[in-house]
Order: structure tokens, then sequence, then C-alpha cells
């Protein structure tokens, strides 16, 4: 069995364009502001942390492929790319095979919105050029175009938690030599439809939008000090085994001994209570990046690894502990640890920010 | 544990199916399916599940749903709650549970594929939400039941066993990357067993979508005819039951078939356009035949992924008849699509359980409405009901995006 180590990191969330802009937003500790999105007869909009425009228009958009396609691909674009920053940089990997796995729960409904509305209104009349873009794969296509040496991609669409499946299947992948690198990424676009089914099922959530990406490769060289340690089970809500349970269930297999906890609660009473007591007795340094960030699906899910590498990538914790307790599928947890580092002698250090101890 | 994944075992198992669920347009279950396919039946008629009085094209292959489920775990309520999609799964997972002759298991993988899930139930939601904005009448049980997911915690409910649920949604692919995936979790020693399938329901936007696009056929569907316009839409699912050889043995369970090669890769050409000479068709085609470690010489049916637009079944022509070489002029080919339409996600799981059906009862499905050749054809389009000796089946699929997959069924005798 190979080693598995994170070769790159990206993120688009309501902090802005990079992983540098979601560890400040993170650090800083404070929830962003919350922005309104109009809700089609009703007087009071809901609530939403959208994505900022860009200051500069980003230049991936100049590619033919992307002139029409919605904002989820413009994130997942963003997020590929600053995750094989340093692929592309090294003479080495410049020519590597890759794989993608996008992940989704919501996924195109911007335009999957739009043409229905046309639909509805018309079917002689609605847009050929949209339908395309409302299908789950068209992210991971437009985003193999971009990147051109990609060999394989799968688009895997399930609960938050699914984005660790999207791991292990990119470790398979590199494990059968299909694949000298992978890119798993996470994303999600918001509208009012998004923020109204979460009104409906968890009305505390606030939606958001964004995407976040860990390019994974076998080879130590191209490692940017993170090594993934463990996937636990996914341990399935059915019949015989509610999310509590499914939740105990992980936190026991994943152990946990040290490090940093990076969880998926958010403000919400009900949603976060079977993740809140499965951690309960967890007394070391915790990031929640829902609470700033908001309900960003399998986008967040996608911060919290990122989250979790970007602090053992920075120095500031040899390991990193996440747990995913998804909506309606399953409980998953994962740890990263310093690549240099054995697993057997790991340290925190010390917290800051919003970490809290 | 995910990870670290189980060690790869010396030599891969042989992965055999032992059950096999269907639904199509043709009717529900392998009986009706099979004489349907094996004599070409075409099921199309008027749409009736939506609109489409202003739509261009106005048939689809519609599927007619039992009025009652057979008897499963599902409570009444559970029962209520399922759309199309989910009933047709429901459908197609039960016979193929029933014909493994599995028993309840916990850590039994299921692999689905699908382009939509429950999206009937999503559709629903947006009208009620922009019809009428005060109601929120089942609105919250529709944004649940309209993730595929969701639909995957059905069956293990109705079945009774669960374990770990991975839903791809490679459009179009879906299905045969489902079970392909399913296959490798067997031959890395991930699972010793293995549900995969795929299902879609016809739904409005999707049908929309392919009329806007003008790849519906206001004809007939004639997949590599030269005189081909266009796609049929279709809904329905199949699931089989995978599991090692050694484990079908064991437990004396009746053998269906064997897989033997899978291929998947990218399109980079177009989003909805494959490249024109189909390279990414033959390289899938090539590397399911190097994992099965046969030659096309060896492939005695080929059911393509043929949906009757002119742009693919120019392409993937192009690269059956490269990929075949001499053997093009002898190889028979035919889409069933022109039986059931396309059924996205669900097409490449039936395809793969039409091919079954060739392997186990010995003929070939034809393209009754098949006549004059495309150019491109350097081999026999199977156009009147057959028998034929067919050991080794291919199958192709391709979704938009460009996902490319291939699977490599075996005769077992």
């Amino acid at each position: 069995m190979s080693r598995i180590f994170i070769a790159g990191i990206g993120a688009v969330s309501p902090a802005g364009w990079n992983v540098a802009a979601l560890r400040e937003a993170l650090n800083r500790g404070e929830p962003l502001p919350v922005q309104s999105l109009a809700r089609p007869g009703w007087d009071k909009p809901l609530p939403a942390r959208l994505v900022p425009t860009p200051s500069i228009r980003p230049e991936f958009l100049a590619h033919p492929r992307l002139r029409r396609t919605s904002p989820i691909t413009h994130y997942t674009a963003a997020v590929a790319l600053e995750a094989v920053a340093g692929l592309r940089t090294n003479p080495d990997a410049k020519s590597c095979r890759l794989g993608i796995v996008v992940c989704l729960q919501s996924g195109c409904v911007q335009y999957s919105c739009r043409f229905y509305d046309e639909t509805l209104k018309n079917p002689a009349t609605a847009s050929p050029l949209i339908f395309p873009e409302t299908v789950y794969a068209a992210p991971a296509s437009h985003i193999a175009a971009l990147l051109e040496n990609v060999v394989v991609a799968y688009s895997l669409v399930g609960d938050p938690s699914a984005y660790l499946q999207g791991i292990a299947l990119g470790v398979q992948w590199l494990e059968e030599n299909r694949v000298d690198a992978c890119l798993v990424i996470g994303a999600e676009e918001t509208n009012w439809i998004t923020a109204d089914a979460l009104w409906h099922l968890d009305r505390p959530a606030i939606a958001a939008a964004g995407a976040g990406a860990l390019c994974l490769s076998r080879d130590p060289k191209l490692s940017a000090g993170v090594e993934l340690a463990l996937i636990t089970d996914a341990h399935v809500y059915s019949a015989r085994r509610n999310r509590a349970q499914a939740a105990q269930a992980m936190r026991a297999q994943l152990d946990a001994p040290a490090g940093l906890l990076c969880d998926g609660i958010g403000n919400r009473s009900r949603a976060d209570v079977a993740e809140r007591n499965a951690w309960s007795d967890w007394t070391g340094p915790r990031i929640s990046p829902k609470r700033i960030l908001g309900e960003g699906l399998m986008a967040a899910s996608a911060w919290q690894c990122v989250a979790a590498c970007d602090a053992i990538a920075t120095g500031r914790f040899a390991t990193a502990n996440v747990s995913l307790v998804g909506s309606n599928q399953q409980a998953i947890g994962a740890r990263f640890v310093r690549a240099d580092s054995g697993i057997s002698h790991l340290s925190a250090a010390t917290s800051k920010g919003n970490i809290r101890p | 544990m995910l990870f670290p994944p189980t060690p790869l075992p010396a030599a891969p198992s042989r992965v055999v199916i032992t059950g096999a669920g269907i639904v199509t347009a043709l009717g529900i279950g392998w009986k009706p399916n099979a004489e349907g396919f094996r004599a070409g039946k075409v099921a199309f008629r008027p749409v009736s599940q939506f609109d489409v009085s202003r739509q261009r094209v106005k048939v689809a292959a519609e599927v007619d749903l039992p009025k009652t489920l057979p008897a499963t775990q599902l409570s009444r309520r559970q029962v209520e709650r399922l759309d199309r999609a989910g009933m047709m799964l429901i459908l197609a997972a039960h016979e193929a549970w029933r014909q493994a002759g599995w028993q309840a298991a916990e850590n039994l993988p299921l692999v689905l594929g699908t382009t939509a899930g429950g999206m009937l139930l999503g559709e629903a939601y947006y009208r009620q939400a922009v019809q009428q904005p005060r109601r929120h009448r089942q609105q919250a049980t529709r944004a649940v039941h309209y993730q595929p997911q969701v639909q995957a915690r059905t069956v293990f409910d109705a079945l009774g066993f669960s374990g770990p649920v991975t839903i791809i949604s490679n459009a179009c692919a879906s299905g045969s990357n489902a079970i392909g995936h399913a296959w490798d979790l067997i031959r890395s020693g991930q699972a010793e067993r293995v549900v995969a399938g795929g299902y879609d329901a016809l739904g409005e936007l999707v049908f929309s979508g392919f009329d806007s696009l003008q790849a519906l056929s206001p004809t007939i569907c004639r997949p590599f005819d030269a005189r081909r316009d266009g796609l049929a839409l279709g809904e329905g699912a199949a699931v089989v039951t995978m599991e090692t050889l050694e484990g079908a043995r064991r437990r004396g369970a009746v053998i269906l078939g064997e897989l033997i090669g899978y291929g998947t890769s990218i399109d980079q050409h177009h989003l909805t356009q494959p490249q024109p000479q189909g390279n990414t068709t033959l390289m899938v085609m090539k590397q399911a035949c190097a994992v099965a470690g046969i030659t096309p010489e060896e492939i005695d049916y080929v059911n393509a992924h043929g949906t009757g637009t002119v742009l693919n079944d120019s392409s993937e022509a192009f690269a059956i008849s490269e990929w075949a070489g001499r053997r093009a002029a002898t190889l028979p080919v035919s889409s069933t699509k022109a039986s059931i339409g396309h059924l996205l996600g669900g097409a490449g799981a039936v395809e793969a359980v039409v091919c079954l059906m060739a392997l186990g009862e010995q003929w070939l499905p034809p393209e009754i409405e098949f006549e004059i050749p495309d150019p491109a054809c350097k081999f026999p389009v199977v156009s009147r009901p057959q028998a034929a000796c067919v050991n080794v089946a291919l199958s192709n699929s391709f979704g938009f995006g460009g996902v490319n997959a291939t699977l490599i069924l075996r005769r077992w005798a």
C-alpha cells in the first residue's frame, strides 16, 4: 500500500477565491456577512453567503469551454487550478495523468432552475445553450477540457459526507496506477431554490456556495507537507442505525487521539446535535468552518478538508481530524498528518484565531 | 476503513453476475424484456407523464408501472413517497435480489448510476415554489427524497441490507460506470459482493432539454441508419448482483454471466458532441479488451451506445470499425435504444442486462427499423431477429460531458 500525499489544495468560498482567503476568514473567527436572495412570491428575502465577485476576472474564463458555464464550474475551475499549481510548475509532474472526482449534492441548480422555468413558460423557446450545463457532470467535463491531461473523471452525488468517498475513489485510482495524481473537488452553487429548500429542512442554516479541492499523489516529491492517514468506513444511516449512532461509530473508529478537529457543526441546534454529541468529549482545538462560511453542502465538506490540510501545511498542527456527519446518507471521518512525521508521535501546536481549545 | 484500503490481491478476483433485474417500456422483469428485445419490439408512444403539446417531439418509451410493488420491507408510507424513478429502481433491485438469493447483510456496497435521481420530485418542488409560493405542504419531503442517495437508502430498507452507497452521475455513461466501479471494488478486494445498477425516469426538464437541442427524432429512432435524425427518450432501471466467482460457486449460485472487462475515460472534445473520429471510444474499447485479455476477433456482439443522433453514431461507427479492424465486416452490432429509447443514467445498466440476455439465450437484439447503413459503418447492423452463438458481448455507453465507458461480458456455460 502506497502513502498518499496532498500535492495541493484549493478553495473558493464566501471568503474569497483562494485558500489564503479561507484561512484568513477561519482565523478571524467571525461569521461572514449575510446577503439576501430574493425569493419569488415572498416579501422577505432568504439569507445566503455568496462568493464575492473576483476583483479581477479569472483568466480561465477566457477558455472557450468556460464561456457560458455557471458559477459552479467557475468555482470548480478555480480550485482545480489552485490545487494543481504545484504540479504544473514541477517538471516531473507537468505531463502526469490526472484523475478528477467532482462531488456534488445540489449541483448545477442555477441553470437547472433557469431552464425549467423557461420550459414551464414555453418549451419551444427554452434555451439549448443552458440545458447541457444542468447535468451533474458538466463541471468535471469543463475542468477536464481546461486541464487537458485528464484521463478519467467521475462525478459523485451524495450528501456532504460523500466528499471523503471521493477521496477514497481517488486513492483507488492511484493505487491501481490509473492516474499519477487525482483532484478531488467538492462544489456547490446556490440560488433562491437552494436557500428555500434549506429553509424547509434546516431553518437556521444559511446557504453558501463555493468549492474546495485536494490534489492527491503517491509521489512524496509532490507533497505539500501533508499526508492522508486514515478515512473511516462509511457509517451509513439505515433502519437499524440512526444518524446519531452512525456519528458515534465514526467518532469511535476515527479515534482522534490528538491534533485539530475540523467539524461540520454550524449554528443549527437540531441538525448539529448528532455531531455535537459524537464529539462531546473532545477537549482539543477545533474549527467549524460552517459557523463562519455557512452551509455549503459538498463545498463545506471540502472546506473542512482543505482547512485541515492547510493547518498542517502551514505548520500550525501536525495532525488534523475531519468529521463529516452527512444530512441523509452517512457519517465518515478522516485524519491528515504532517508528511514528515510518524502518526505515533504527533503533537498539537498552539491554537489560535477561531481554533477553539 | 476506506483508507488505508485493503491491499490489492495478488490476482484480481473473477467477477460474476448472479442476479439481474430490469424495467423498461417493454415490461417489468427479465421475461417480457427478453421477448421484446429478441423480437426487436418498439415501445414508443405519446408521452402521458407531462404536457408535450408545445414540444417539437411528442413520443417516448414510457414504463407502465404496476399498481402495487412486490412485497418488500418498505412501509406503506415509504412506498407512497416513491416517485417513478424510485419505483423502477425498487422493482429492478427486487428482481435481481430474489434471483441472486442473497440474504440481509451489513456492509454490502450499493453502486448506482443516475443522471437525475428523483428529479420528478425536484420539478414538483419548483412548480409549487413558484406557482404557490406560500404553500409549504410536502416541500420538505420533496427536498429530501429527490436526492439519489435517499432513493438508494430506500433500496436498503426494501431488501434488508445496508452498506456504503456510491452514486455516480457521469451523465449517460452512469449506469455502465456504476457496474464498472462495482467490478473494480470486487477485483481490488474491497468487497466480495456489490449491488449495482442504473436508473432514470422520464422528466419534463430533460425531455424539454433534448427537444431544445433538437436531438430528439421527429420520425423514428434509427441508430446507425443513414437517414437517422435523432434519439428517442425512454425510462427504466436495471440492477445486477455481482460477486466473486469463488463466492458464487461456494453457495451454488446460478451464474448469469461474467464481467471480464471495463474501460472508462473522458472525451474532452465538447460538452455534448463526441470527437468525430471517436478517439476516446476507441481508447475505452481497447482498455476494456486489454483488461479482459481478449481481441475484437473474440467479441460476438456489440451493444452500441447508438443513440440515433447524426454525430454520436458516426463517431461510434468510426471507433468500432477502427477497433474491430478486419473483424468489423462480420461483427454484429445493434443499439437497443431503437426499442426502448435512451434511458440516460439507466442506459448502461439496462444494456448490460440485455447483453446478459443475449449471452444466456443465444440471440441478437435487432433494430427493426434499420434499413440503410451509415457509410461509416464497416460492420453489419442487426436488423432482423436471429439466433446466434454469443459467447462475449461488448457494451458501450457515452455521456454528456464526455465520459465514455465500455463493459465486456462473457457467457457462463
